[in-house]
């Protein structure tokens, strides 16, 4: 550091964020390809920023042929899917990358992985086909876990807030305090009992999950905990994990801790059963049905 | 989960591996990750992800294949700490050694100390979380003074005692390094050794000493293994006694072990080639202060400014050849990832074949969307070239220039020499080849400074916008005139200057606002950054103070003072209080240690710590510098006899290198990394 001068704040250059675009414009070349990411682990402490960050070095490490835009500050054509919440693990982000030419997805798919920290790990890449993917993401499955709380009391608060037709909390957002309903998001909402489980809770949570998750998020099985596997549409502002906790504390007093541990579990739009559906499925299709492989190594 | 090659470095990376049983060692500390009790306290805090590690080319190893164990910190946040070289250099040095490993911890910010203390979370590593009592060494890197308290704060939350005599042998040895260090004595009380000077031979010569101490069983305890080190040229300052005259003064300084050298030398790596780290650098997660990969192109700098510490105490000037340097920054990228390259050095523009690497990184990388910068105070046409090399790319925003000194005659006094002519030469140059925008770096409070030598700094910089617009054609001209608080340091000719009371820079720095403000239509282009005097009078006290001075350190710090580089955090108030409280008993005061001349004879508490630098040599120069006499750089005239070389048993290390450059093959494909797998024709296999 220059002698005399001191760190002052944090001088940050800012990561421009693209909304997916619905079609490429003509002028624009290159290859689109659509990305399931997880964030798990300690990375689920990770901001979105930080994560652009990671996955613009691990894609440049990686030798990926991004493409850029065009002028003074370049930056990676990256588009990101309204990303998991810092502190909030994932095993359904989406992410669009647009590369210069086209290449195999199987061996972006490893390259990326072998380039990335443990935690962030790419699921599928698939090619982009027609169609938005943005548009596809209109509700998630969350998986929320009540540090503390009864199995019984979750179920409890969970009957109260459903049986209402509003429960609105307030939440402090960039554009200032906003109000959310928070019933009207939830689709569906279930109090899963892990005592009724034992050891077998990963398994109960894998029925629920597009992947194996992770063991490390899963609690110690010692403590008293309640467990909530729910529906939430995705409204604007966003209804998160939190908004959720919230709204049990407004409609039952539960001794919620501050934070809860929640993974999403799945993305998509939900069908006529309440269930979610594949956002990838179409793009898959497109390419010719050669799924890429959604397995773990 | 990930597996497969990581660069081929042969340990798993960035997962904890949890350590299952306690390690049967005499320290009878149960090794475990401290991860599963520290997460729940992660969503509590700001910016939890500093906290968790598993950086990309962070290292993870077994604990019981380990014999010698190292906890690197940084005391400061992560943010800042993380991209430190001399950190990551040592860590990836010793973490390469069989049977060594190394991990890093950072000073958490108030929150998380607040929340580690209810919760009984010891200070802990961020590669494995673990405990960092439990290690055998904490180094501790002080690039500045302002980390101090951050380093009792560590030693309390890690339950280690602050004081050195209160350890035992089932501490780690706590090791200072870095530039501060070559004054530890206000921390002398706190640290237990001190190495002064380059590190990347003295860890491994360390580590060797203990790995053998420990496989002897540890014969003669922590006092064996400090006397070990001390007589390997470690210094130990219980080791050393200080006595004190009745003014105030040092009397002396001596060992009080036999065996225990009088002097301690500084360390001095040469062939930098040889040394080649760090070799893969993280890359944080979070977010940091530089985003970017270094390579350092080259050590030491004899230009000769005599304010400049970092200067004299790392002569000679020790060169990177252009190959290696080449070969660094591609090892890094391809370990990286990054999107920017710096070549660091005390003056970057000063290496002997800078336009030749700077030419051939840009040829290779064009197209890749990868910067490259090099931090350089030159005031100069060359410098000039090169910055527009650097920008072939990309906009011509802002380039700095650093006269440092308002007038001509500061300018000499402090050796920086360049005239007021050469200077708007230089900067018309740089509005005329496209730059909008001119930095310049100065300092206030310099040694025989009046209120005229700063209110020049107003002069040049309206001369500069008005020669910038008349190089330019244009009116939208800018300069930022940055100004930073001279504070003396050890080791350096001003170390017997009189540091300027904080009023008085205020002073000058007001009258200086309102002089480039008297010219309304110029002074709305010039842009003043200025922060007040009061802090750099703190870092005057801690850089040229004795051990007294480590009972304010210890005062301010259990008074709450945290972080003291941050303005947010730094309480001028409270340091002036507790040095008013815990000096006056002992004959001193903040005035005796800051703003008072030091006389010919006096003992200097670091005189004992031998930088290669002739005292004499010093103080003929402090000499020169009252009467505005200039030096050269012996890079380019003959040597002027500084004392470091025949001290350090070195010599300057230069090019030309007659090494042959890489083929410059440029990359080109939107990656800095030619990765082959991506060769194979499009479609899935
Ligand atoms: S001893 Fe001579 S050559 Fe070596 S750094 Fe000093 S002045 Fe330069």
């Amino acid at each position: 550091m220059y002698p005399g001068l001191r760190p002052v704040g944090r001088p940050r250059r800012s990561t421009t964020e693209e909304t997916l675009s619905q079609y490429q414009p003509a002028t624009v070349t290159g290859w689109k390809v659509r990305l399931r990411y997880t964030k798990r682990d300690r990375l689920r402490f990770a901001s979105h920023r930080d994560l652009t960050r990671v996955f613009e070095r691990a894609l440049r490490r990686a030798g990926v042929p991004l493409a850029y835009s065009r002028g003074y500050s370049p930056h990676p054509r990256i588009s990101w899917a309204g990303t998991a919440p810092t502190g909030v693990a994932s095993e359904a982000e989406y992410a669009e990358l647009r590369l210069e030419r086209e290449v195999p997805v199987e061996t972006l798919r490893n390259e990326l992985r072998a380039a990335l920290p443990e935690g962030l790990d790419v699921a599928e890449a698939v090619p982009a086909g027609a169609g938005s993917l943005e548009e596809r993401l209109l509700a998630s499955r969350w998986w929320l876990e009540l540090d503390g709380v009864a199995p019984g009391e979750t179920s409890e608060a969970l009957c109260r807030l459903l049986s209402r037709d509003s429960v609105e909390v307030e939440r402090v957002t960039r554009k200032g305090r906003r109000v959310l309903d928070v019933r009207a998001a939830v689709v569906s909402a279930d109090s899963v009992d892990p005592t009724e489980y034992g050891v077998h809770l990963d398994a109960v949570r894998d029925r629920h999950s597009v992947d194996a998750p992770h063991t490390d998020d899963c609690p110690d099985r010692a403590r008293q905990y309640g467990i909530i596997v729910m529906v939430v549409r995705h409204t604007t502002p966003v209804v998160r994990p939190d908004d959720v906790l919230n709204a049990l504390r407004v409609v039952a007093d539960l001794p919620v801790p501050g934070v809860a541990r929640a993974t999403r579990l799945a993305q998509g739009r939900l069908d006529e059963g309440g269930a979610i559906a594949d956002p990838l499925a179409q793009d898959r299709a497109a390419a010719g049905s050669r799924q890429v492989g959604s397995t773990l190594g | 989960m990930v597996t497969g090659s990581w660069l081929n470095s042969g340990v798993r990376r960035g997962t904890v591996v949890p350590v299952r049983h306690p390690v049967a060692t005499l320290w009878h500390v149960p090794v475990e990750s401290v991860y599963p009790r520290l997460e729940p306290l992660l969503p509590h805090v700001s910016k939890p992800v500093q906290y968790v590690g598993g950086e990309p080319n962070a290292t993870v190893k077994d604990w019981d294949e380990t014999t010698v164990r190292w906890c690197l910190m940084y005391p400061d946040a992560y943010e800042v700490g993380l991209p430190n070289q001399g950190v990551m250099i040592l860590y990836e040095i010793l973490n390469e050694q069989p049977g060594v490993l190394a991990e890093r911890t950072y000073a958490v910010w108030p929150d998380m100390e607040e929340l580690m203390r209810r919760h009984g979370v010891p200070q802990f590593t961020v590669d494995a979380h673990r405990p960092v009592a439990a290690f055998d060494v904490l180094g501790v890197s002080f690039a500045t003074e302002l980390g101090y308290t951050n380093l009792l704060t560590a030693l309390d939350l890690a339950g280690v005692p602050l004081r050195s005599r209160e350890r035992t042998d089932e501490h780690p040895v706590v090791l200072a390094g870095g530039h501060a260090a070559f004054n530890p004595e206000p921390v002398a009380d706190f640290v237990d050794a001190v190495v002064l000077g380059d590190g990347e031979r003295a860890v491994l010569e360390i580590t060797e000493l203990v790995r053998r101490f420990k496989a002897e069983g540890r014969p003669g305890g922590r006092e064996r293994l400090l006397r070990r080190l001390a007589e390997h040229g470690v210094y130990v300052p219980g080791f050393h006694e200080v006595t004190y005259r009745p003014d105030g003064h040092i009397e002396r300084v001596r060992p009080t072990r036999e065996g225990v050298p009088h002097r301690v030398f500084k360390r001095t790596t040469t062939d930098l080639d040889e040394w080649p780290y760090p070799k893969q650098p993280l890359v944080p997660v979070a977010e940091s202060v530089h985003e970017r990969m270094s390579v350092e192109i080259f050590r030491g700098c004899t230009r000769g400014c005599r304010f400049c510490q970092a200067g004299m105490i790392t002569r000679p000037v020790r060169e990177r050849s252009k190959r290696g340097v080449e070969d660094m920054v591609r090892r890094g990228l391809e370990a990286t990832g990054f999107e920017e390259v710096g070549l660091l050095s005390l003056s970057s523009a000063d290496h002997s074949e800078i336009g030749e690497i700077t030419k051939g990184l840009a040829d290779r990388y064009e197209g890749t969307n990868t910067g490259l910068s090099l931090p350089s105070t030159r005031v100069d046409a060359f410098n000039v070239d090169l910055a527009n090399e650097l920008a072939r790319n990309g906009r011509r925003s802002g380039l700095t220039f650093a006269p440092e000194g308002g007038s001509e005659r500061i300018r000499r006094v402090i050796n920086k020499t360049v005239s007021e002519r050469d200077l708007i030469r230089t900067v018309s140059t740089a509005y005329a080849s496209g730059w909008r925008q001119v930095k310049l770096y100065f300092m206030c409070g310099l040694p025989t400074e009046t209120d005229e030598d700063v209110l020049r700094i107003a002069t040049m910089a309206k001369e500069v916008v008005r020669a910038g617009r008349s190089a330019s054609g244009r009116r939208d001209i800018r300069c930022t005139v940055s100004i930073g608080g001279f504070v003396p340091k050890p080791h350096t000719p001003f170390q017997w200057a009189a540091q300027a009371d904080p009023d008085t820079v205020d002073a000058r720095m007001r009258a200086l606002r309102e002089e480039i403000g008297s010219d309304r239509e110029l002074g709305r282009r010039i842009g003043v950054r200025y922060h007040d005097g009061k802090p750099s009078l703190i870092e005057g006290l801690l850089s040229r103070g004795d051990r007294r001075v480590g009972r304010v350190i210890e005062r301010v710090w259990r008074e709450g003072g945290r972080f003291d580089g941050w303005n947010e955090y730094f309480s001028y108030e409270r340091w002036v209080r507790a040095a008013a409280e815990v000096l006056p008993p002992l004959g001193v005061d903040m005035d005796w240690f800051t703003t008072r001349e030091r006389t010919r004879d006096e003992v200097l508490p670091w005189d004992h710590l031998d930088s290669g630098l002739d005292r004499e040599w010093l103080w003929n120069d402090w000499q020169d510098a009252l009467q505005a006499r200039e030096q050269e750089d012996c890079r380019w005239t003959p040597c002027f006899d500084c004392g470091v070389c025949p001290t350090t048993g070195t010599d300057i290390e230069m090019g030309p290198s007659g090494r042959p450059l890489l083929p410059i093959t440029p990359v080109r494909d939107g990656s800095p990394v030619p990765n082959t797998a991506f060769d194979t024709p499009s479609g899935d296999r």
